[in-house]
C-alpha cells in the first residue's frame, strides 16, 4: 500500500515492473496509467498544470486507497499522482492492484480511478493557444463515481 | 501566523495563492465576509457551487471558529486523475 504525489514524471511500465516484482501470491495485477491530452473537447491544450495542497491531497489519496483496500480483496494498492506542470503524452497518474483473483484487482483499480477524478485534491488548468482554463470533474465522472454507492447486488 | 490559501481557480480570480492575515477574524464566515470585502469578484467564487473550506487541512462543515495561528484553505471542485 503506497502512495505518491510527485512532480517528477514517471514511467509507469517500470512502476509496473516493480509493483509486480516477486509477487508470488497474486493471481493477477491491474494496472491504469492516465495521460495528458493534447486536445480536449476540441480545444488545443499545451500544458496541464496541476495544483495540489500539499499536507491534505496526500493523507486524502490515502483514505481513498483504505477504502479500496475494505471494499475489493486485493492484497496490495499502489497510486502514483503527479503535479506541477505535465506536458501532453506524459503520464498524470498511475494505479496499480494486486489480488489473488483478477475481479477485485479490476474493480479497485476501476473505482479508484473513478474517486480520483471526483474527489482527489487536486486542481487542474489547461494552457493552449486559447489561453488558460480551469477543469472541473464533468457530470459523466460524477456518475462514474456515484456507479460505487449503487448496492452490490445492482452491480453486474 | 494565520495563512491563507486560495486553490485552483480561486487564486487566478484573486491574483494571489497564500497571505497572511493578521489577525484572523473569529470565524470562517467572517474571514469569507473580510475577503468578500476586499474582493468581490473572489467573494462571488466563494459562495459559488462546491467551493469548500479547510481549516489546518480538514474541511471544515459550516461555520468553525478560528484561532491565531490556523492555515485557512478555500478549495474549488476537486478532480485528479
Amino acid at each position: 500500500m503506497a502512495v505518491r504525489v510527485q512532480t517528477e514524471p514517471f514511467d509507469a511500465g517500470a512502476l509496473l515492473s516493480a509493483f509486480a516484482h516477486g509477487r508470488t501470491a497474486s493471481g493477477g495485477i491491474v494496472s491504469f496509467t492516465g495521460l495528458a491530452r493534447a486536445a480536449t473537447d476540441g480545444h488545443a491544450v499545451s500544458t496541464l498544470e496541476l495544483d495540489a495542497y500539499l499536507g491534505f491531497t496526500e493523507p486524502a489519496i490515502a483514505a481513498m486507497q483504505d477504502e479500496a483496500r475494505a471494499r475489493f480483496a486485493v492484497q496490495d494498492l499502489l497510486i502514483v499522482h503527479r503535479y506541477g506542470p505535465i506536458a501532453p503524452g506524459e503520464a498524470i497518474v498511475f494505479v496499480a492492484a494486486a489480488a489473488e483473483h483478477r475481479r477485485a484487482a479490476f474493480e479497485a483499480a476501476d473505482f479508484l480511478m473513478d474517486y480520483l477524478k471526483t474527489r482527489a485534491p487536486f486542481w487542474k488548468k489547461e494552457t493552449g493557444p486559447g489561453g488558460e482554463r480551469w477543469i472541473e470533474p464533468r457530470p459523466s465522472d460524477y456518475d462514474d463515481a456515484q456507479r460505487w454507492t449503487a448496492p452490490p447486488e445492482r452491480m453486474p | 501566523m494565520a495563512k491563507v490559501l486560495l486553490l485552483g481557480r480561486l487564486r487566478d480570480i484573486a491574483g494571489w495563492r497564500e497571505r497572511v492575515i493578521d489577525p484572523l477574524p473569529a470565524t470562517l464566515s467572517a474571514l469569507r465576509r473580510q475577503l468578500t470585502d476586499e474582493d468581490a469578484a473572489l467573494g462571488e467564487a466563494l459562495s459559488g457551487p462546491g467551493v469548500q473550506a479547510a481549516v489546518n487541512k480538514a474541511i471544515a462543515r459550516g461555520d468553525v471558529a478560528l484561532t491565531a495561528n490556523d492555515e485557512v484553505a478555500f478549495l474549488p471542485p476537486m478532480s485528479g486523475g
